[in-house]
């Protein structure tokens, strides 16, 4: 945790009940620096929605405070609370055109009419829509009408912007298209931006930092890079990307390296992330893309395992083998497609191996 | 050859232009139009969607299309007058003067005694009574006078000229001749009319009766003009005695004399009439065209106006009352709300005259709400408040019963507002109220619309309630309607009245529709 004195947004000790029997929130305790794109990523009931909420202020934190610029904003009602969002399903005004949903938080904070115009004009331009002010949102595209929300977020100058799944329902191209812009927008801006997804390539394309949640609590905290590559547990590791897992129990423990012996029996060597003694029961993970093939690429003196290939596929850019590995036969490794690859053969038999800071032995849970 | 059945049709300038492209209408795989194709395809969707709704559409056509339709002729039908004084009312036509002359009179004359015979002279005496005060009363008179008129000397001195002339077989001879029944058309009209009620209701032989006066007045008037009958004895009725018909009328009810009885039959004597509707706007056909009815006469315009503001008043009432509950009914978890609504619908499941009779029970002088007031100290024992009987009585049975109707539609309207629309309102910094007033309220509009409208129009044409809690000050037209229906018996006039609500109903609609428009009404969300 960062220290909270350079804290912009700082949730200390939050909990959230809705029913006063179960806890939707447990413990959350997140700092975000000021201009920082942090993302909420998690699966759907894992508590990351009602966090935005709370910080929006639609919902009270049944305990623990959220400060905002230090300034405790438990009991501020969301209206004084300053913070733009952006709804999942846009949440346009129907009745009002473009100009005059983009208008209304200048009227209601009791901006001057041509302070207003110019602060909308900008607005429009900047999201690249000024020729659409005198529409109605129902005349507009699905990706339109996107960045007419995200304007209206934004026109009142909000340093503090929340976003609740923006994109969900754009089809996958506008989609991808939107999270470049938003993220320059945002940079630009320099503006604080709390995002929630539960997809986690816009979550590792656009965030500074994510936030992982899971089951009420915050699982991980990482960059995106960090995120993907050092999971810390094997929830996330299964929920970031893909993942092949192995269960077994450790038998040989160094500093930074371990010996699992897997549930077939075989060996391997990875690196110990959440075990810390020998006798302890593991679940291994590795990448699909760091599984190596090649003998000559493989580390002296490390394990091997043996693999019979079971299934091929053609995917273009990559190549994706499944494998039957030690008892699992759904062990996934990727190649990129490159003149010199090895296309791999049903039914062949080929060894595989891994640099062992790749495998990870994590929770068994 | 099909390229070229299609391309044949084209305008050269078209067939030029569209060589490149596929010339002319689009053709199915077959070769014929695409379009006939089509229409073949859906023809029979379309016969199986007419079936499934041929009961229904067969019922509102019987039940519905039908009565209203009858009610609309009824309102402008009139054929009572030009049915039973045929005579009269086509010699109104070439008598201008305010009280006529001789030649209608004796129309009237031949009219009546036919009337008489068949005893319907006095529906229309009492169908011109809803008109005008006094009518029945001369018609049944003139009935009973017609008979004792002096018209029996004709027959005498027929008698005494000729006696062929009182032969009832020569008359069937003569009357056959269409020679005579040319040079004799009144004549020939009164026979066949006396010879007609002679059969039919006496059954006997015209040929053996004795005539009935009627006729030989017929035939004096006739032979006096001059007409030359081939056959009959030629008979001078230059030195005969003649009655005056007018007088005798004018002689029997004074009312004969006096212009008001002809304005009325010349007024009502068009099969169609405008009658009933002047009446119905409080008009009258007068001298000088259609004028105000006299001050104590008017009461229709009234009852429309109050119809009218009483309604409004309701429907305001409902939208006050009802829309702080579809609010909450709304926004609240379903289990309480499934509660709340089940007390909202507990008024339409009680029948109308049980709540309109607890009404009575709770509004009136000596009833819970009055004795509450004053037991409460709030009104003085002397000082009870008159809530029945009077349009206020109206106005709150009414609200309470037509609330529903308009909650419902509020409700459903409100339960498809996402409640993130206020949410982002607030959270681009709008207050509660600015959030309510600017973002939802005018999303539930349709919701209002939708309400009001149904409210109102349920409210324009309520009877029983009003009936029963109105008193005389809060009764609406649609009281009025039943009362010509089913005491007056002036149906004609209900039907106009029930005609002119209608319309008003009709034009608010489309009044709506221009300023709301009808788009904007929605029954569900």
């Amino acid at each position: 945790m960062q220290p909270s004195t350079d804290a912009f947004v700082q949730f200390d000790r939050v909990q959230k009940s809705y029913d006063g029997q179960t806890l939707v929130v447990k413990d959350l305790n997140l700092s975000i620096p000021k201009g920082e794109f942090l993302t909420m990523l998690g699966p759907s009931g894992s508590g990351k929605t009602t966090c935005l909420m709370m910080l929006a202020g639609f919902e009270t934190a049944t305990n623990g405070e959220i400060r905002l610029q230090g300034r405790n904003i438990n009991d501020v009602p969301p209206h004084k609370r300053g913070i733009g969002m952006v709804f999942q399903n846009y949440a346009l005004f129907p009745h009002m055109s473009v100009a005059e949903n983009l208008s209304f938080p200048l009227e209601v904070r009791k901006m001057g009419q041509a302070e207003r115009e110019a602060k909308v004009k900008r607005a429009l331009d900047m999201v690249q829509m000024g020729a659409f002010a005198n529409r109605r949102p129902a005349q507009l595209s699905g990706g339109q009408q996107q960045r007419i929300a995200l304007a209206r977020a934004l026109v009142f100058e909000p340093e503090l912007v929340l976003m609740d799944e923006p994109l969900g329902a754009l089809d996958k191209q506008l989609r991808e298209h939107m999270q470049f812009e938003i993220k320059h927008i945002a940079d630009n801006l320099g503006i604080t931006v709390v995002y929630v997804t539960h997809d986690q390539t816009e979550a590792l394309t656009m965030s500074d930092r994510v936030a992982v949640f899971n089951d009420g609590r915050i699982q991980q905290l990482a960059p995106p890079d960090e995120l993907y590559e050092a999971p810390v547990n094997s929830f996330v590791a299964q929920f970031i990307g893909e993942n092949n897992t192995m269960t077994g129990v450790v038998t040989a423990m160094e500093r930074d390296r371990c010996v699992v012996r897997l549930d077939s029996g075989d060996e391997i060597d990875a690196m110990p992330v959440n075990v810390s003694r020998v006798g302890e029961r593991t679940k291994v993970s590795i990448r699909p893309e760091r599984v190596e093939f090649n003998r000559a690429r493989f580390q002296p003196g490390a394990h091997t395992l043996r693999a019979r290939v079971e299934e091929f596929i053609y995917m273009g850019d990559i190549f994706r083998t499944r494998l039957s590995v030690a008892g699992n036969d759904d062990f996934v490794i990727k190649t990129r497609n490159a003149p010199d690859q090895t296309r791999l053969q049903p039914g062949q038999e080929i060894e595989i191996g891994w640099l062992p800071q790749d495998c990870r032995a994590l929770d068994a849970a | 050859m099909a390229d070229a059945t299609v391309t044949g049709g084209m305008p050269a300038g078209l067939g030029a232009r569209g060589a490149a492209a596929t010339p002319g209408p689009m053709v199915a795989a077959d070769g014929t139009p695409l379009k006939a194709s089509l229409a073949r395809s859906l023809r029979r969707q379309k016969m199986r969607a007419l079936l499934l709704i041929a009961p229904l559409l067969l019922f509102i056509v019987v039940s519905f299309v039908l009565p209203i339709g009858d009610m609309l002729l009824r309102s402008v039908q009139n054929g009572i007058v030009p049915d039973t004084l045929p005579r009269t009312v086509v010699a109104l036509r070439d008598d201008p003067a305010e009280v006529p002359g001789e030649a209608v009179f004796e129309a009237l004359y031949a009219d009546l005694v036919v009337a008489e015979e068949y005893k319907v002279h006095t529906q229309l005496g009492s169908r011109l009574n809803y008109e005008m005060g006094g009518a029945s009363s001369m018609f049944r008179g003139a009935g009973r006078a017609v008979g004792r008129f002096g018209t029996d000397i004709y027959a005498e001195q027929f008698e005494d000229a000729d006696p062929a002339l009182v032969d009832p077989a020569r008359w069937a001879v003569w009357m056959a001749d269409p020679a005579v029944r040319e040079a004799l058309p009144r004549t020939a009209d009164a026979y066949d009319a006396w010879a007609g009620f002679t059969a039919e209701l006496g059954g006997d032989d015209p040929a053996a009766e004795e005539l009935g006066d009627v006729v030989y007045a017929a035939l004096y008037r006739d032979l006096a003009s001059g007409a030359q009958a081939p056959g009959l004895p030629a008979v001078d009725v230059a030195g005969f005695e003649s009655v005056s018909l007018r007088d005798e009328f004018i002689a029997d009810d004074a009312g004969w004399g006096e212009p008001a009885i002809w304005d009325l039959l010349r007024t009502f004597s068009p099969r169609v009439t405008a009658g009933y509707y002047l009446n119905a706007v409080d008009l009258q056909m007068g001298p000088d065209g259609v004028e105000m009815r006299p001050e104590g006469d008017r009461i229709y315009l009234q009852l429309f106006v109050r119809t009218m503001i009483l309604s409004v008043t309701i429907t305001a009432t409902c939208i006050l009352l009802g829309y702080p509950v579809a609010f909450l009914l709304a926004s609240l978890p379903m289990r309480s709300a499934n509660l709340l609504m089940i007390l909202v619908l507990l008024p339409f499941w009680t029948s109308l005259l049980v709540r309109t009779s607890a009404w009575k029970v709770l509004l009136q002088q000596q009833g819970v709400i009055n004795d509450l007031l004053v037991w409460a100290g709030l009104i003085g024992n002397d000082g009870r408040l008159a809530l029945i009987n009077n349009q206020t009585g109206t106005i709150i049975a009414m609200t309470h019963i037509l609330l529903p109707f308009m909650i419902l539609p509020l409700y459903s309207v409100m339960k498809g507002i996402p409640p993130t629309y206020v949410r982002a309102a607030k959270s681009l910094g709008a207050n509660d109220w600015t959030a309510f007033w600017r973002v939802y309220f005018p999303q539930s509009i349709p919701g209002i619309g939708a309400g009001s409208i149904l409210v109102f129009i349920l409210a324009i044409g309520y009877y029983i309630t009003p009936e029963l809690v109105g008193g005389t000050k809060g009764v609406f037209i649609s009281n009025r309607i039943a009362y010509h229906i089913s005491d007056s018996l002036n149906w004609g006039l209900a039907a106009a009245l029930g005609t002119i609500l209608l319309a008003v109903v009709l034009l608010l609609y489309w009044a709506y529709d221009r300023m709301v428009g009808i788009d904007n009404v929605k029954l569900g969300g």
